[in-house]
């Protein structure tokens, strides 16, 4: 694309708050263009009539604005001089280093062809039980945390990415809080691993629309990284619900007409086409990725956590247990989809049985507490239940657990001696024969 | 003289084109863009302007670009040579394209134009013929698949020539026929047909009545599907919907079983593809994939290629129909279907329906499983597409457009339940709700009771209204307290806990529970409805669940063991001695 056939516009016709048009003619759909300056994309092309998304906002723009046309989509240069380094949403460094030299490749490139796949088979240690146990990850997997904004999650997401042996982590932050960019960036250099993590970040202070470009940027270089150099990759990407508040904004301003929750008709495929990038290569290479998706009052039936849990491969809930104090991962509405694919195969093979007896008698126990709560008299095995719920909790469920899965397994036998009868447990019975302790 | 367009205006998949000649409302046509051709349908037309939806991405598409239509509709090729092949919605080979990642502009052919089949003619010379009568026969893994006059044809023929039984191709010619008017129409094994038209080639199509067994005791034996018929499985996300359709999809006692993966996720796709060849089909020890037929429209590829691909499943099923065969046809899902005719409406500024899903999606979506159906062919044979839907309604509420519309047509319905799926009661199919209007054909009836025995349904009916009457008990202890109701009560509800456990739940990753045979289910209701019937005594309500649960335990350990095994008889001497314990 030679510089010589840049055209200049200067006569923009319509502005609102995210866009502008003007009349142009040899304009590519999806191309890049500037507007005095401000990064703009190709939305809408109606005979000469060019609609311009404006990424920064239309603030100040004049109607002689100059507006020229790049040529090209949004790029990013991809090689191994991004390790490392921190970048806003445009690809460009914000940490005071210099320029990444490399291959510029266009963002938002082609879907993997689905016979290429090679099925996710390995497991993603994290010490925490909840997740390990009872939702165990798998490399090539998709899923997000569905949280209220005030759990924990970032911590959770922070500790996983360390545990987990990634050889490179890549955050995409959506309209994060300045203070939870340092507080990445700590943890992550304190861990002494801030060569192995790449960051594209859209604060708050930023302007919403750029977000837009963040999971595309972050999960090209993944796949720079997972096809070129045949590495695991993990994308972590928060908050998915800054992202899809972006992409509604920029349809109203388009006079779309909403669907569901004011969110456009296509967020399905939208946020499809994000999390689809997670894959297993038969090369080895792989991209995992973890996103965050916040709930406003634990409403899953929102447009953006429906379509996300219809998307991931499972989803990953916290929750404060007030009979013990902590946040646990709640084991009723966590679920991991790709979880068969390594327990009982990586793990021990009890792994399957054990996870579902466990999670079966912590539903009792809730049921128990519905029945103490309404004023009725527990029976003994209420009561047992219970009990069993508390230590479970504590020990397993809790987030600041960390322990291998076979230790997992092995705490959970002891709990099932310590408070039930075999017959209650509804386990096979090589298992039963094999692992049960007796107190 | 092709017609040829202009591009005047993008909107992401949405192309508005100028023409200078007739086009045909859903023709297919190819822009030209940067050394690609984008392949797209006409979906509108104003005048001389032309609204397409493309298949594929249009990043940097131009106005100016020309276009070239094609004269004919979205269709597919049919012939020998489809079953175990991975298609994309627009029946592209996936395994033939290059790269890992999908090319903008790369289209594959479906077929093989050099493998050889051995073909064995089934007329002879001087015979006469109509549309879709069976030339002769090819054999495609272990498949006697037809060879068929080509459906396009009207009216009666004579066969001219056929080839002997021999090698061949399938381009090349295998019979001659010659119309009334003495012309000679040459025929290979090659079939042509668009996608969103109905292959109607059978002389009539009676209510089906035949079981399709599918080793999941929740559908056999409680709300059955049978051969031709159509279901639906709506669920809210995680509650089991893919595990469920897999258990059919391996299970199933069909021919051919097609899977239409729609706008859903490739790793499920690759769980197919990576499992189908290892597994061994129940009913004739072949492997699973010899009769599978995946088309991927996965969620990250093309959403206008999405709506095709249902379309296309369909299309494959209806020719293996012709065949004689017994087609099972899955699609998941036919929400992200409809959500992709919701994205089109929208772009092309139609007024909206409910929830922004264009006004006609309700007969788009009758239309389409009306297409399903048990068959007469003109010879007599009969053949059946049975088709079973998913639907992924909106935040797992069943009052959508989609799930309403579809519960109008579609004659089964498997509700997945969230409270069920979070207690892991798989699979996590209400039992209440759930039904199967084949129960109340007559003809189902006359059937099943040849099957099993004239006794079955009875049962089926009493293990129904038990399974409610549980529920009420269940809310009325939720109310009043373990005390508060008769111990008696505590006694039904624990049997139709009983029957929830042996009949309802199923473990899909145990080796022996995941597939129940006919013969077995039989004995699981004899098993359920023996206790069901037994007069128990207790003195208090913990003895009754005390006692449930160790029968419950001992009935669980059974559904793990082979069918009729020492073990398996072991759990059930268990069973008949606790059943004694307590017995009046």
């Amino acid at each position: 694309m030679s510089k010589a056939f840049q055209k200049v516009y200067t006569q923009i016709t319509q502005i609102t708050k995210a866009t502008c048009s003007l009349k142009a003619s040899g304009v590519g759909y999806d191309e890049l263009a500037t507007v005095n300056g401000k990064l703009a994309q190709v939305v809408k092309i109606m005979g000469n009539d060019v609609t311009l998304q404006v990424f920064e906002g239309t603030e100040g723009i004049p109607t002689n604005a100059e507006v020229v046309f790049m040529g090209h989509s949004p790029m990013l240069k991809v090689s191994e001089q991004l390790a490392g380094r921190f970048f806003n949403a445009f690809g460009q460094p914000i940490d005071g280093g210099p320029e990444i030299e490399g291959e510029e490749i266009a963002i938002g490139g082609p879907s993997v062809n689905p016979v290429r796949r090679k099925q996710p088979s390995e497991l993603i240690a994290t010490g925490i039980a909840g997740i390990d146990l009872n939702n165990t990850l798998v490399s090539g997997q998709k899923i997000p945390f569905f949280a209220d904004p005030d759990q924990p999650f970032n911590q959770v997401m922070a500790n996983v990415a360390l545990r987990a042996k990634a050889d490179k982590i890549i955050l995409g932050g959506m309209g994060m809080t300045n203070d939870d960019y340092l507080y990445f960036k700590n943890v992550f250099s304190n861990a002494g691993t801030l060569d192995r993590i790449i960051s594209f970040v859209n604060t708050t202070e930023n302007p919403p629309v750029e977000r837009l470009l963040i999971p595309d940027m972050a999960l090209t270089a993944a796949e720079y990284f997972a096809v070129e150099k045949n590495e695991t990759v993990l994308v972590l990407l928060t908050d998915m619900t800054s992202y899809a508040d972006a992409l509604s904004i920029v349809s109203n301003r388009m006079d779309q007409i909403p669907s569901k929750d004011s969110m456009p008709g296509s967020l399905y495929s939208d946020l499809a086409k994000i999390y689809e990038k997670a894959v297993q290569f038969p090369s080895g290479g792989s991209i995992t990725i973890i996103a965050v998706t916040t709930l406003s009052g634990g409403d899953i039936t929102h447009a953006v956590p429906d379509n996300t849990g219809y998307i991931t491969e499972g989803q990953l809930f916290l929750r404060r247990d007030s009979d013990i104090g902590k946040v646990i991962v709640d084991p009723f509405r966590s679920l991991s989809r790709l979880k068969q694919l390594v327990a009982g195969k990586k793990t021990r093979k009890d792994h399957s049985q054990v996870m579902n007896a466990a999670v079966r008698l912590y539903s009792d126990a809730a049921n128990a507490k519905t029945k103490m709560e309404n004023g009725f008299d527990l029976t003994n095995y209420d009561e047992r239940c219970l009990a069993f719920a508390k230590d479970y909790a504590n020990q397993l469920l809790a987030i600041d657990v960390n322990l291998d899965t076979t230790e997992m397994l092995d705490v959970t036998w002891g709990l099932f001696g310590k408070y039930f009868k075999q017959e209650e447990v509804n386990i096979k019975q090589e298992f039963l024969d094999k692992h049960w302790v007796s107190e | 003289m092709a017609t040829k367009g202009t591009v005047s205006g993008v909107i992401a998949n949405m192309v508005t084109l100028t023409v200078d000649g007739p086009v045909a409302q859903n023709e297919i046509c190819f822009i030209l863009t940067g050394g690609d051709r984008l392949m797209a349908e006409v979906i509108k037309v104003i005048g001389a302007n032309v609204y397409v939806q493309v298949f594929e991405s249009t990043r940097g598409l131009k106005v100016g670009a020309e276009a070239e239509f094609t004269g004919h509709m979205l269709e597919v090729t049919l012939g020998p040579g489809m079953l175990s092949k991975n298609y994309d919605g627009l029946q592209n080979d996936l395994d033939k394209m290059e790269g890992v990642f999908l090319k903008r502009g790369q289209y594959t052919y479906p077929l093989d134009d050099e493998r050889v089949w051995h073909f064995e003619p089934m007329v002879k010379a001087g015979d006469e013929v109509g549309p879709s009568a069976w030339l002769g026969e090819v054999v495609e893994n272990f498949q006697p698949l037809k060879i068929m006059v080509p459906f396009q044809l009207t009216g009666t023929y004579k066969v001219k020539s056929i080839v002997p039984e021999g090698e061949y191709t399938i381009k090349q010619t295998v019979a001659v026929l010659t119309d009334k008017e003495g012309h000679d129409i040459e025929v290979n094994m090659i079939q042509k047909w668009p996608v969103k038209k109905a292959l109607t080639n059978y002389k009539l199509k009676p209510r089906p009545f035949k079981l399709l067994e599918t080793g999941v005791r929740v559908i056999d034996t409680c709300n059955p599907i049978v051969e031709g018929g159509t279901g639906f499985i709506p669920g809210p996300f995680g509650t089991g919907k893919t595990v469920l359709q897999h258990a059919i999809s391996k299970q199933a006692e069909a021919d051919i079983v097609i899977i239409a993966a729609c706008g859903e996720r490739a790793n499920e796709v690759v769980e197919i593809f990576t499992e189908f060849p290892e597994l061994v089909d129940p009913h004739t020890g072949r492997k699973l994939m010899e009769r599978t037929i995946i088309i991927a429209n996965t969620s990250n590829m093309p959403v206008a290629a999405r709506e095709a691909s249902v379309y296309t499943a369909m299309t494959i099923a209806e020719y293996y129909r012709s065949m004689g065969l017994r087609v099972l046809l899955m699609a998941d899902s036919t929400s992200r279907w409809a959500q992709a005719l919701r994205e089109m409406s929208n772009r092309m500024e139609e007024l909206p329906g409910p929830d922004a899903f264009p006004m006609d999606i309700s007969a788009i979506i009758s239309n389409f499983y009306g297409r399903a159906g048990y068959v007469e062919l003109n010879n007599g044979k009969s053949g059946s597409v049975t088709f079973i839907g998913t639907v992924s309604p909106a935040g797992g509420n069943l009052k959508e457009p989609v799930t309403e519309n579809t519960k109008k047509v579609a004659r089964c319905f498997y509700a997945l339940e969230q409270e069920r799926a979070d207690k892991k009661r798989y699979p996590a199919v209400n039992p209440i709700d759930s039904y199967s209007k084949y129960l109340e054909y007559p003809e189902f009836e006359e059937y099943i009771s040849k099957l099993i025995n004239k006794e079955w349904l009875g049962k089926v009916n009493e293990i129904k209204t038990r399974l409610q009457r549980g529920k009420e008990i269940a809310e009325q202890i939720n109310i009043l307290g373990d005390d508060g109701v008769p111990v008696d009560y505590h006694v039904i509800f624990w049997k139709s806990e009983f029957i929830d456990y042996v009949i309802y739940q199923q473990d899909a990753f145990d080796e022996v529970d995941a597939c129940c045979t006919i013969e077995r289910q039989e004995d699981c209701m004899n098993l359920v409805i023996k206790v069901c019937h037994t007069e128990f005594h207790f003195d208090n309500f913990l003895d009754v669940m005390d006692y449930f649960k160790r029968l419950i335990s001992v009935a669980k350990q059974m559904s793990y063991t082979e069918f009729k095994s020492e073990k398996f008889h072991e759990y059930r001497k268990q069973i008949e001695e606790l059943i004694k314990e307590k017995a009046v």
